[in-house]
């Protein structure tokens, strides 16, 4: 086990693959809420996110894969900026974002796209799709009026919400909801960030409209070389739209890999359960029973002892899964995994 | 009229007023299912199927403009029947129905346990006792604990309140479940878990689905046959295997390819435009618009063709 953790210190973070500069740096992250008695009087946390540390690169997608209540919007909501870190640094293009100042905090907010889940909650109905997209600009103080239109018109484009002239004086209400998204994408790319954080951008569309607009955030994405962190359940469209796979797990991130390797080879029983539940369309699936790990995820507040699976565990070791929490194993380069298995 | 057919339906047709005009929800469905077997009924949000389940249940909102066509449910005419005998003898009797959001739709002060009874005590006419011995073990089928028989809805989770209106479905024995949507909502292993379920009670109680759901992957999961569903019309109806391995209809050529898979490597593409507003029909086939293979003649109304046992409504096989 020592040696493990020497490995593991000495390849630094080697579930990140080499890729030039890091943008975005999370170290030891723990968002926790605390839950009040009658509205004071301390009663434990909600351990939403226990201690999460990954390095993210310019122009790298990664996707945050796990089921509701996992923690990854909690994650997400850190990295915007929404959430305080409860312990932990996140560093954003070497800036910690703890000791932000109000100015800091303006440019961060230029740096950082936020696609929501729900297109049509995201937009406000009593604007149109032009004063939408304005906005952004007009509180990061581009004065021109001729500039604004430009770049609305730019960014619409490349939405391809065209012909653009047909939907600027349109209302939320009006577009369909795959419209809406692109919308929602277009906001978010205005301010020509570097990193845009997609929240189940997809779940609420049409299946025929998934695939047009996770494509079109994979086109921007390559395009402007941004960074994006793809937040999703379904593990079926990350390998056509991230580099890299984050497993979470209880507030944990359990496995980290490149798409590819974790696919062939996934090396958490967690992971290896959310994709023997992930079908494809095919009709032998009906002749046969899918393994599905018992019981339900655990209460964040007080946690499983150990690795926070093991009771669903066909795989744990007793006197060790439920006792010591797991460090990151090195299943091959850039791949690892919080599993005991791999001691 | 075969003697292991459940349910046929003949050319129904289920239209809404609206202040707009007339929305052809459901218009000409014609779709047969046998003893045991469960047919997935597959499309795009806005073609209909919920609306199809409304149809069959005759669970209609005040606003229909032309609700007609033939239901046999085994071999006597349903449509037939006024409301009081629908109700009496067909619906929670002999067909039940899995709400969307089925999970939001139970009663919030009342207990599972007695809510999972309730059909068999106004359908039935069974004492209370009874009803939640035969409850107890509904949710035994489902994987719910006995315990939950005391809970109310917000203490379970979302796969158990799932099941639970599974169990609720079922209590009464009926022959035929309408499940619309059953797992949209719900994360991936509760998904999978769920369908698990379903396929042990089609096993155990030989139970017949109708499943209506946008999600092809998982509707492979219970699918013996499988019916594509598009502007209000069934467009495609085959048998699971080959409709997994090779669809007919371009549309579902197109839908299936739209899948992203886990396993294999296509690329999943889109399907370009959007389907016609149900306010305002196309005239001919409904896809044209959108087909690739469309030609001259499919501005006329396509014929329904038999492909090996299949059926497909397209020019191209006739």
């Amino acid at each position: 086990m020592v040696a493990n953790m020497m490995v593991e210190k000495t390849a630094g973070f080697s579930g990140d693959s080499i890729k030039g500069d890091v943008l975005l740096s999370v170290r030891d992250l723990r968002v926790w809420f605390e839950l009040r008695r009658f509205g004071f009087g301390h009663a434990g946390y909600v351990r939403a996110v226990d201690n999460v540390s990954f390095d993210l690169h310019y122009g790298e997608a990664v996707a945050v894969v796990g089921e509701s209540g996992c923690g990854k919007s909690s994650l997400m909501k850190t990295i915007l900026g929404l959430n305080k870190p409860t312990h932990g640094d996140v560093k954003f293009d070497g800036k910690d974002i703890n000791a932000f100042s109000t100015k800091d905090w303006q440019w961060y907010r230029r740096q950082v796209g936020y696609v929501q889940q729900d297109p049509f909650g995201a937009l406000a109905p009593f604007m149109t799709v032009q004063r939408i997209l304005e906005e952004p600009l007009i509180v990061h103080g581009v004065k021109n009026v001729k500039e604004r239109e430009e770049r609305v018109r730019k960014v619409m484009d490349e939405v391809k919400l065209s012909p653009v002239d047909d939907f600027l004086s349109k209302y939320p209400h009006m577009l369909s909801g795959g419209q809406q998204q692109r919308v929602v994408i277009a906001r978010a790319m205005i301010m020509e960030p570097k990193l845009i954080v997609a929240d189940e951008p997809v779940s609420m569309l049409d299946a025929s409209v998934r695939v047009e607009i996770l494509k079109l955030l994979r086109g921007l994405q390559e395009s402007h070389n941004l960074a994006m962190i793809y937040i999703t359940h379904d593990l079926s469209t990350v390998r056509y739209f991230s580099e890299r796979i984050f497993v979470m797990y209880a507030g944990n991130v359990v496995e980290k890999s490149p798409v590819g390797a974790l696919l062939k080879n996934p090396s958490h029983p967690y992971t290896n359960a959310l994709l023997t539940a992930t079908s494809d369309p095919d009709a032998r699936n009906a002749e046969t029973f899918k393994e599905i790990p018992p019981g339900e995820p655990p209460s964040l507040v007080s946690p499983p002892s150990g690795c926070r699976f093991h009771p669903r565990c066909s795989k744990r070791i007793d006197n060790l899964c439920n006792v010591d929490v797991p460090p990151e194993f090195v299943i091959s380069p850039d791949h690892v995994a919080t599993c005991w298995l791999y001691k | 009229m075969t003697e292991n057919t459940l349910l046929r339906l003949e050319n129904l047709k289920l239209h809404f007023q609206t202040t707009k005009g007339i929305v052809q929800a459901v218009d000409g469905v014609d779709f047969s299912l046998g003893y045991n077997e469960a047919v997935v009924v597959l499309g795009e949000s806005g073609c209909g199927k919920s609306s199809l389940a409304k149809a069959i249940l005759r669970l209609l909102p005040r606003n229909v403009a032309n609700y007609s066509g033939k239901v046999f449910l085994n071999g006597t005419d349903i449509m037939a029947y006024d409301d009081e005998e629908f109700r009496r003898n067909v619906r929670w009797v002999m067909m039940s129905l899995v709400p969307q959001a089925a999970m939001n739709s139970l009663n919030p002060v009342l207990k599972v346990g007695d809510q999972v009874a309730e059909p068999l005590m106004t359908h039935h006419g069974v004492k209370k006792e009874e009803a939640l011995q035969t409850a107890r073990a509904m949710f035994q089928h489902v994987g719910v604990p006995d315990a939950f028989l005391d809970r109310y809805a917000f203490e379970l989770s979302g796969g158990m309140r799932q099941r639970v209106a599974i169990a609720m479905a079922l209590v009464t024995s009926p022959a035929l479940v309408v499940l619309d949507e059953p797992t949209s909502a719900l994360d991936v292993l509760t998904q999978a878990n769920i369908f698990n379920v379903l396929k042990r009670l089609k096993h155990e109680l030989e139970t017949s689905f109708i499943l209506i759901t946008h999600d092809i992957a998982t509707s492979s999961e219970l699918a013996d046959r499988v019916a594509v569903m598009y502007a209000g019309q069934i467009v495609e109806v085959g048998d699971a295997k080959s409709f997994f391995t090779a669809p007919l209809h371009p549309y579902s050529k197109k839908l299936m390819a739209s899948v992203p898979r886990l396993r294999g490597d296509q690329e999943p593409e889109f399907i370009t435009g959007t389907p016609p507003s149900l306010l305002n029909l196309p005239t001919g086939c409904r896809f044209k618009d959108r087909c690739p293979a469309a030609f001259g003649r499919c501005s006329e109304e396509p014929p329904v063709v038999v492909v090996d046992q299949r059926l497909v409504k397209c020019w191209l096989f006739g």
